[in-house]
């Protein structure tokens, strides 16, 4: 259970998505511009990595890995389908975003409204990708740590993208420079965030 | 600019529309710095510049592939499954270009690690798919592909050049500033590394500034809010 809670708050703070390892930046840019789309945009993020990285992990360890398919029989142990990850995963990525599409749409039309156009864009979300293969790289040993470090990534850049908004709501007031005002003030302000959560970087859990 | 060069050779393929779509993504409409794409992949491995050039060029097979084989496809994509087409076009290229790597410079390929499988995600490249090749003919989409890709790497090899120069005192791994340990060259003078930004987040910043730059002096780009 520690190991769980652990992994959870590792995926939250110290290997934070946005700014640890810069994935998901295009819509976390794009989408930033008021918190109200941000924490729409991170719900479903959430759901979203807290859904396809167990399914992956259950691909990684019983289709694609090396010796993954020993329950077929054991001349298939030392079949190794690794190069085949890629492609596995984004199917079942953009298979399941097209599913949590068609569900909310039928059962929450107002959130579906919310969301618009930001739901079917989670699809080419880098920090979804990126949350599969580094599941793959780490080699959890079992779904529940995978699932803890889906949902904890997912909770980090929604953490990400709600304080980057809040920061551009107020930055429209300020004195920036004409030539810095909109993206490059936003890369600037990420990047001294990024400085800020690597403080958590010496913290061992 | 070997590119603009090359163009005025073959002047047929090449009219003045097409030269365009050259030249735009270099600076005008730079993936990185106007359109917010490939933002992702582009940082994270800019610490050294030949990791850029390395991923530059990956981008680029994908993108230039990629844009003709989705623009040849165009009139027989249904519409609805259009995203998911598109990824598994994008996904078979990026493994073969990801095997490439494995077999012939290994060692980069470790070091890119997750990044080159990201290239599918890269938005650069479904950008591109989605607001270029799906509407035009092979030709011009190839063109776009390429401009992008150049486009993208040259904000890429910018990145890394003053991070790989800063940070380590080299240039492909030459070192050009003396050597740390020994303190020969510019280090027997006293002078030390920047190790903040070889850090993640100065890359940011260095895009920021990029970005600060390029927009003084071409001032059509500034936002207006």
């Amino acid at each position: 259970m520690q190991e769980l809670v652990n992994i959870f708050v590792k995926g939250i703070f110290i290997e934070n998505m946005i700014f640890a390892y810069f994935l998901g930046m295009c819509s976390y840019l794009a989408v930033s511009k008021t918190v109200k789309t941000g924490v729409g945009l991170g719900a479903a993020v959430i759901f979203v990595l807290g859904v396809t990285v167990p399914i992956n992990y259950l691909l990684e360890n019983y289709l694609l890995k090396e010796g993954a398919l020993v329950w077929l029989g054991e001349e298939y142990a030392t079949v190794d389908l690794s190069f085949l990850s890629f492609i596995m995963f984004i199917a079942v990525i953009a298979s399941m975003v097209q599913l949590v599409e068609m569900i909310v749409e039928k059962f929450s039309p107002a959130l579906y409204g919310a969301l618009g156009i930001f739901l079917p864009l989670i699809a080419v979300n880098c920090s979804i990708l990126g949350g599969a293969l580094f599941m793959q790289e780490r080699q959890y040993s079992t779904i529940w740590e995978a699932t803890s470090f889906g949902l904890g990534s997912g909770v980090g850049w929604l953490l990400a993208i709600v304080a980057i908004a809040a920061i551009r709501e107020k930055i429209k007031y300020s004195h920036v420079p004409p030539a810095l005002r909109g993206l490059g003030i936003t890369f600037i302000l990420t990047g001294l965030m990024g400085i800020a959560f690597m403080s958590f970087m010496g913290i061992e859990l | 600019m070997a590119e603009a060069i090359a163009v005025k050779e073959k002047e047929p393929l090449f009219s003045k529309k097409n030269r365009q779509l050259l030249i735009d993504p270099l600076d005008d409409h730079n993936p990185i710095t106007v359109q917010v794409l490939g933002i992702c992949s582009a940082l994270a491995i800019t610490t050294q510049v030949k990791n850029a050039v390395v991923m530059t060029l990956s981008v680029l097979v994908v993108l230039m592939l990629g844009n003709v084989i989705v623009s040849l496809l165009r009139n027989a994509i249904p519409d609805r499954i259009r995203i998911i087409v598109q990824l598994v076009v994008v996904a078979a290229l990026v493994i073969l270009v990801d095997q490439v790597l494995k077999a012939f410079v290994y060692d980069v390929s470790k070091q890119l690690s997750v990044f080159v499988g990201l290239i599918i995600t890269n938005c650069i490249i479904m950008g591109r798919l989605e607001a270029f090749a799906l509407a035009n003919k092979p030709w011009p989409s190839f063109l776009d592909g390429i401009g992008n890709g150049i486009g993208y790497g040259i904000i890429l090899v910018m990145v890394a050049v003053v991070r790989e120069l800063f940070g380590s005192g080299k240039l492909f791994g030459i070192e050009l500033l003396g050597n740390a340990a020994e303190k020969t060259g510019l280090y027997g003078m006293g002078y030390m590394n920047n190790n903040m930004v070889i850090l993640p987040p100065m890359a940011l910043i260095i895009v920021g500034i990029i970005i600060w730059i390029q927009r003084s002096r071409n001032t059509k780009l500034i936002e207006t809010n």
